[in-house]
């Protein structure tokens, strides 16, 4: 059973004068994985950024159109972006630990955010988190060692757990793979598998393998608009749409 | 004279050199590959062969002529019936020397007169002999050059080996001037140590190198009270002031300001460390020093001096402020867009992701950056000459006049002084820990930027 998380209507975003999204509308469902696919600079990205507003960081981004979060518009003059983004949390492209300890690079979001005021508390949380993200096992007896010490697949992972430890409602995921080796890429796709339990899960991705194995519905862009949307199996096996059959068979570039 | 015309003329004759080599080569172009190297170049290896050896040989000339004159002088019938004793004689020769080059200077000492026509004539014939072999070594050099100019000759090359050369040569002069400092600082040094203890200097709490009392002079020559001062000053007072402005002016400026603010600010904070250090001097001595000692005695301190350390200290302060805050803007960019970005993923705040991830990140380097401000202010003079005062007092009373290393070592050379004393030769000392402390904290900084751009390569 689903239900929906995240409502776009009508989304347009600018760089300056520049459009890189056109009116995209999209419904993001609570425990299944969204997977956005499309061809480089097709906007992918930037649609990921206005779900958790990172776009305002960006001198010159601009979105219209309304995105709703449980009902609510996450664009409206009452909600601060800074609440948002813990209720909707992000892993990156490339892993991008802080240069802290593992342990430290966990409870980073708890602390800001009050939660876990004990030792105690906070120890608990950052175990569950790394349980959660898979990485406990591996770096259980050293939590001390600087995050950055960490394999590129281990410091993905540990991105992810510092995610988690905010306990957000949506994780979005730029690429989380495209630095990683193939057996680091495969945990991580475990660990998203297991992961949709909790949270509504969007993942942008260039493999079409990957966004065929870890999601249940997929959202083809191109040139800033969203062509074509529905269950991950009907668009890989029979896309409505010419360009989509052309990108997922490889025809286009 | 003629030997500065003689100048002229090998350049003159490098030009000449330069058009007839080039024409010279281009009777041999006859197309595209035919030649090894353009015309143009052989123009310049002709002109160098020309000017390179003219110019040596002119050095070295200018170097020995003024021998050569004293040489013959001396020869002449007319020095027979000068003084023999050599202050005399040589203020007698120098008073000559100058009533050769303009007859109207004033001579206090007759027989100076006598001299002039045996040194104008000297200067006369061996000014001739140095341009002609100046013109010969020209010309031979241009002919030597000319007969190589062929078709495979590979002029191109040379010129390019000769450009090196030139750079070489350029950067040799800068390190070794920093040789011949230090060299003449550690000797000079090396005299003082070898009449006041090196231990005394470094530890000892007194300094008053003019007093000719006391029965030892070791006790003269504590140094400690003026280190104390330029730490106190430079390190604690005007980092006190430098660090915070710095930083927070660098915060704002890589994370708050729009593009147009940071356009405007940035050359505004700039033009700080444009303003000549004598004007913050007059500053401290005129603005700040007045205010801080009318404080002081507002406080209820008892005849409190103008000079103090407290106002030096402010005001070089603000002199570093440009300093810290560029580097610190420069650590600050270093660090990269993702770890920003990480955070305020996370939900925090701006100022909460750079207090917890830019700052810390960007540490490093804004310790080297403050190790570089602290050797700067520590070796800034005009400041603490103007405005912190002569007395070395050992305290820690900020309103109190204290004394620097750099300001010691200003009182112990300006003014008359007899050369080889003790009091001056303590310049150099204080000079040379002040270079060595420098040059440590230089290093160490430059380590420090280094080890932590390689972090975020
Ligand atoms: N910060 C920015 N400023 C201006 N233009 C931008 C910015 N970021 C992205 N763009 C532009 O917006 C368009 C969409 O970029 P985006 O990064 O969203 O693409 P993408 O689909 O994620 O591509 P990729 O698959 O290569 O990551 C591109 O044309 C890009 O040049
Ligand atoms: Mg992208």
């Amino acid at each position: 059973m689903t239900d929906t998380k995240l409502t776009a209507r009508n989304v347009d975003v600018f760089y300056g004068q520049k459009k890189a999204i056109n009116d995209v509308s999209i419904d993001i469902d609570n425990g299944i994985v969204t997977a956005f696919i499309g061809p480089s600079g097709c906007g992918k990205s930037t649609f990921l950024r206005t779900l958790n507003r990172m776009n305002d960081t960006i001198a010159g981004a601009r979105v219209d159109g309304e995105i709703l979060l449980d009902g609510e518009n996450i664009y409206a003059a009452s909600m601060d972006p800074v609440a948002l983004r813990a209720r909707v949390g992000m892993v990156f492209q490339k892993p991008n630990p802080f240069p802290k300890s593992i342990f430290e690079n966990v409870a980073y979001g708890p602390r800001i955010h009050g939660l876990g005021s004990s030792k105690a508390d906070m120890e608990q949380i950052v175990e569950r988190a790394l349980t959660k993200a898979g990485l406990w096992e591996e770096v259980k007896d050293r939590l001390t060692d600087a995050g950055t010490a960490l394999s590129g697949g281990q410091q993905q992972r540990l991105c992810i757990a510092r995610a988690i430890a905010v306990s957000p409602e949506v994780i979005l995921m730029d690429e989380p793979c495209s630095a990683l080796d193939p057996i680091a890429t495969a945990r991580i796709e475990e660990l998203i598998d297991e992961l949709k339990e909790s949270f509504a899960i969007v993942i942008v991705t260039h493999s079409m393998q990957q966004a065929a194995r870890v999601s249940q519905r997929t959202a083809f862009f191109h040139l800033g608009s969203l062509v074509e949307y529905g269950e991950t199996d009907q668009i890989f096996t029979n896309p409505r749409e010419v360009r989509t059959k052309d990108y997922i068979t490889g025809r286009y570039g | 004279m003629i030997l500065t015309g003689v100048l002229l003329a090998v350049f003159g004759l490098g030009l000449v050199g330069w058009f007839a080599a080039r024409g010279r080569a281009r009777l041999l172009y006859t197309g595209r590959g035919s030649m090894h190297s353009m015309p143009a170049y052989h123009g310049w290896h002709m002109a160098l062969w020309i000017l390179v050896p003219a110019l040596l040989a002119w050095g070295v000339w200018s170097a020995i002529m003024p021998g050569l004159v004293e040489g013959a002088v001396f020869a002449d019938p007319a020095a027979a019936s000068l003084p023999t004793d050599p202050m005399t004689l040589g203020a007698i020769v120098s008073e000559a020397h100058n009533l050769a080059s303009d007859p109207s200077a004033t001579a206090f000492n007759p027989e100076a007169r006598v001299l002039v026509e045996p040194i104008r004539a000297a200067q006369a014939r061996f000014g001739l002999i140095g341009a002609l072999l100046v013109m010969v070594v020209a010309i031979a050099g241009g002919g030597y050059g000319f007969t190589r100019i062929r078709a495979d000759f590979r002029a191109r090359t040379q010129v390019e080996r000769a450009v090196m050369a030139l750079l070489l040569a350029a950067s040799l002069m800068a390190v070794l001037t920093t040789f011949g400092i230090v060299g003449s600082l550690v000797f000079e040094a090396g005299l003082f140590f070898k009449d006041v203890s090196p231990i005394a200097f470094l530890t000892g709490t007194h300094w008053s190198p003019a007093s000719t009392m006391g029965a030892n002079i070791n006790d003269n020559f504590g140094a400690v009270p003026l280190f104390w001062g330029t730490i106190y000053i430079g390190a604690i007072i005007a980092m006190i002031v430098a660090i915070p402005l710095g930083l927070m002016s660098a915060v704002y400026l890589t994370q708050y300001a729009s593009g147009a603010m940071r356009k405007w600010l940035k050359p505004m904070l700039e033009i700080l460390a444009g303003i000549p250090t004598v004007v913050y001097g007059y500053f401290a001595a005129l603005t700040v020093a007045p205010m801080i000692r009318d404080f002081a005695a507002s406080m209820g301190m008892q005849n409190p001096s103008t000079e103090s350390a407290l106002a030096a200290g402010l005001v070089m302060g603000v002199m570093i402020i440009p300093f810290v805050s560029s580097m610190a803007d420069d650590a600050l960019a270093a660090v990269p867009r993702a770890m920003s970005d990480g955070s305020l993923a996370l939900g925090s705040t701006k100022s909460e992701t750079i207090k917890k991830v830019l700052l810390p990140a960007a540490l490093p380097g804004i310790v080297a950056g403050v190790m570089l401000a602290i050797s700067r202010a520590i070796g800034e003079t005009m400041i603490v000459v103007m405005a912190a005062g002569a007395a070395a007092n050992l305290s820690a009373n900020p309103l109190a006049s204290m004394t620097t290393v750099t300001y010691q070592i200003v009182q112990m050379l300006t003014g008359d002084q007899e050369f080889n004393s003790p009091k001056t030769l303590s310049a150099f000392a204080l000079g040379l820990v002040l270079f060595v402390v420098t040059l440590i904290l230089n290093i160490v900084a430059l380590r420090v930027v280094k080890r932590f751009r390689e972090a975020y390569e």
